[in-house]
């Protein structure tokens, strides 16, 4: 009978012995991404807090400076500067030392004492969107709350009364929204290099033609060149949850065992997509160069920094072709919101399809251009 | 063309009317051949005349556009397995894996042709003792000379023993003295009823081989033994001597001599010309006619036709009918 999998012992563990070899480049792709998990981690907050600000306080009597330590208060601004004219407080945003500038007009405490509605002008830095808006929403509601003050007196209490929760981080960490997210994009760096990379190498060195005049069968050289990056991925994996778990304290809701069946429809994408990028590329440096093209999209359009829902119309569909876009919401479901199959189960299918399709052009490719050039 | 007598029995390879096309492109354009049990094949062309195809049908990697080949006997087009399991094939880029060792690799290729370990030991250490690699079993392929890498991916090639290698540029790039080597192992093997389908540049190792053929834009051109095709009418046609003038001035000489009526071809080969000529030409006459141009003939005397010359005039002779063809 004959065997598909003819060659896969052998193929396996000549691949164990290149893995060996080259212990550098394995160390090196383990380590990467828990260089990247240690700066973002805990170099990034995305929590935008102690916005630099100049005041220019042309009142300067007890109302306006209880205004500013509202400001001070709210954790939103730090006061970087004050400031004695209009031409310093423009000066400072324009050199980019503030972000935000105040000015408290000179009768601003007459105005209130009068019952007058008294004007104050903030200036924000518009070149940074979210450190603006945030900017905005703070003084617009501290503006608010210090009128509903005066206009209510103390004691009674608001008409409507919103009380938001956050559900899942309730303390808007950073690590737990970018940490489940880096995961899927690290996974897809090192499955999709390594495996391409293990590929062309074989091309380069004109091995794999070799292999082809010998009884080994596709199938058993695919699985045997490819297991032992799968099993590396899978590690990955398992390192990456360890930190994030133990190190960076981001609480797993879900089921880690889940998250661990989940992520092999994912790494069965990048796999593809790493004999994809092989059956195109020549030369190792070639393949380092078409390695790098989908990663700009998967950090990008996959909600991994940026929500997705925000994106003009004509790139959103773009975010359903993108691996990580699934893998993302898997990790950030299980981890973060506990989710299960029953939430999850569309994703994986996502990803098995997509693995398969990029398989299916990858094996063509082969076969047409590798094989038989 | 100059054919072989058939031996009876079955042939290494038997090949009729291959044709392979990729789209409007016809690489290999009607061959047939026939390459007997324990000969050495040299299977000659310029680059991208058709050579790589050839070998890709016949280990059943590329499928036939038309005709019909075996090898050892077996079908190519619905056997391709069983063929691969037969036949030894080694790169001219010996396809070895750099960061693993002598042994590593001769184990490697040993089990995936499923050799049991016993038997692969076996292989290994006769292969070893055959090729002289002891001392470098476990030296990385990396560190290896040409010569020993090109032994030792031979040596991975005839693990499975194999009746049939084909070894595609074995000695491009390799020195004097391994090349010497290998065709000396070669003989030694075809000795032992082992088949070799070589390609190579080199001249002098075409005219090692026991049969030789030539192929030019996908077309079969030259197909016997060195000697049958050296007397081929087309490469010396009735009533034609081809001689060498040795002189100091060959450029100059060359100028001259093809004026000279008789001549029907020259080309220069060193410090000597290769002339075709008549055969009623007095090699005196030609002597006496260089000389009153000025130009000192150290000697002129017959000579046989290189395997070279026999592709020169084959070739030309070849493109001669092509145009006709499109005239």
């Amino acid at each position: 009978m004959p065997n598909i999998f003819r060659g896969f012992g052998a193929v396996l563990y000549k691949e164990a012995l290149h893995i060996r070899r080259d212990a550098g480049t394995l160390f090196f792709s383990l380590t990467m991404p828990l260089l990247q998990m240690f700066l973002l981690g805990f170099g990034v907050d995305t929590n935008i807090r102690q916005i630099n600000t100049v005041v220019y306080n042309a009142d300067g009597r007890r109302e306006s400076r209880e205004l500013i330590d509202r400001l001070k208060n709210s954790d939103t601004f730090h006061i970087l500067r004050y400031v004695e004219n209009d031409h310093d407080l423009n000066d400072l945003i324009v050199a980019g030392k503030a972000r935000v500038g105040i000015k408290i007009p000179v009768d601003y405490s007459d105005r209130l004492l009068h019952q007058m509605s008294a004007q104050v002008l903030v200036l924000i830095d518009g070149s940074d969107s979210s450190v603006a808006g945030q900017a905005i929403n703070v003084t617009t509601a501290i503006g608010l709350d210090e009128s509903l003050r005066r206009v209510l007196k103390d004691g009674s209490s608001f008409a409507v009364d919103m009380r938001p929760k956050l559900l899942f981080n309730p303390d808007s960490r950073s690590p737990n929204f970018f940490l489940p997210g880096l995961t899927a994009i690290m996974l897809l760096n090192v499955t999709t290099f390594l495996t391409a990379f293990s590929i062309v190498r074989e091309k380069e060195r004109g091995t794999l033609e070799q292999l082809f005049v010998t009884p080994v069968r596709p199938f058993g050289l695919l699985l045997g060149k490819l297991l032992p990056y799968l099993g590396i991925g899978f590690f990955e994996l398992c390192l990456i949850l360890f930190f994030m778990r133990f190190v960076f304290r981001v609480p797993i809701h879900g089921s880690i065992l889940l998250l661990a069946i989940l992520s092999l429809p994912y790494l069965f994408a990048a796999l593809s997509l790493g004999i994809l990028i092989s059956s195109k590329a020549n030369s190792q440096a070639e393949a380092m160069q078409l390695a790098f093209l989908p990663i700009l999209p998967s950090v990008f359009f996959s909600g991994y920094i940026f929500p997705r829902e925000t994106m003009p119309a004509i790139f959103y569909p773009i975010s359903y072709l993108i691996p990580a876009t699934y893998f993302i919401n898997i990790t950030r479901g299980i981890i973060l919101r506990g989710a299960g199959i029953a939430h999850l189960w569309t994703d994986s299918l996502a990803l098995f399809i997509i693995g398969a399709v990029l398989l299916i052009i990858a094996a063509r490719r082969f076969q047409n251009k590798v094989i038989m050039a | 063309m100059a054919k072989l007598t058939k031996n009876p029995g079955e042939a290494a390879i038997s090949a009729e009317h291959l044709v392979r096309r990729f789209g409007n492109f016809t690489a290999v354009n009607d061959i047939s051949f026939r390459v007997e049990k324990g000969e050495i094949f040299g299977f000659l062309g310029p680059n991208g005349s058709g050579k790589t195809t050839v070998i890709k049908m016949l280990t059943g990697l590329l499928p036939l556009s038309g005709g019909s080949a075996l090898v050892e006997g077996l079908d190519v087009g619905t056997d391709s397995e069983s063929v691969r399991e037969r036949i030894g094939y080694m790169s001219q880029n010996f396809s070895l894996y750099y960061d693993l060792t002598v042994a590593e690799n001769l184990q490697f290729y040993g089990r995936i042709y499923s050799l049991e370990p016993a038997r692969l030991k076996r292989r290994i250490d006769e292969i070893v003792q055959l090729n002289g690699l002891a001392p470098y079993l476990n030296r990385l392929a990396a560190q290896l000379s040409g010569g020993w890498r090109q032994r030792l991916a031979l040596g991975c090639a005839m693990l499975h023993e194999p009746k049939l290698l084909f070894l595609d540029e074995p000695t491009a790039g390799i020195d004097p003295v391994a090349r010497r080597q290998l065709w000396d192992f070669l003989f030694e093997l075809s000795g032992h009823g082992i088949t070799f389908f070589v390609t190579t540049h080199y001249m002098d190792e075409a005219e090692r081989c026991s049969h030789v053929a030539y192929i030019y834009y996908g077309k079969l051109i030259a197909d016997g033994t060195p000697n049958s095709l050296r007397e081929l009418p087309d490469v010396q046609p009735p009533g034609t001597l081809r001689v060498e003038i040795t002189t100091p001035e060959v450029t100059r000489a060359l100028r001259f001599a093809r004026q000279i009526p008789g001549v029907r071809s020259a080309t220069i080969f060193g410090q000597s010309i290769h002339a075709l000529i008549d055969d009623h030409c007095n090699l005196d006459d030609l002597r006496n006619q260089l000389l009153k141009n000025g130009i000192a003939v150290a000697e002129i005397r017959p000579l046989a036709p290189s395997l070279e010359d026999v592709f020169v005039e084959l070739t030309y002779k070849h493109q001669a009918l092509l145009e006709a063809a499109h005239a």
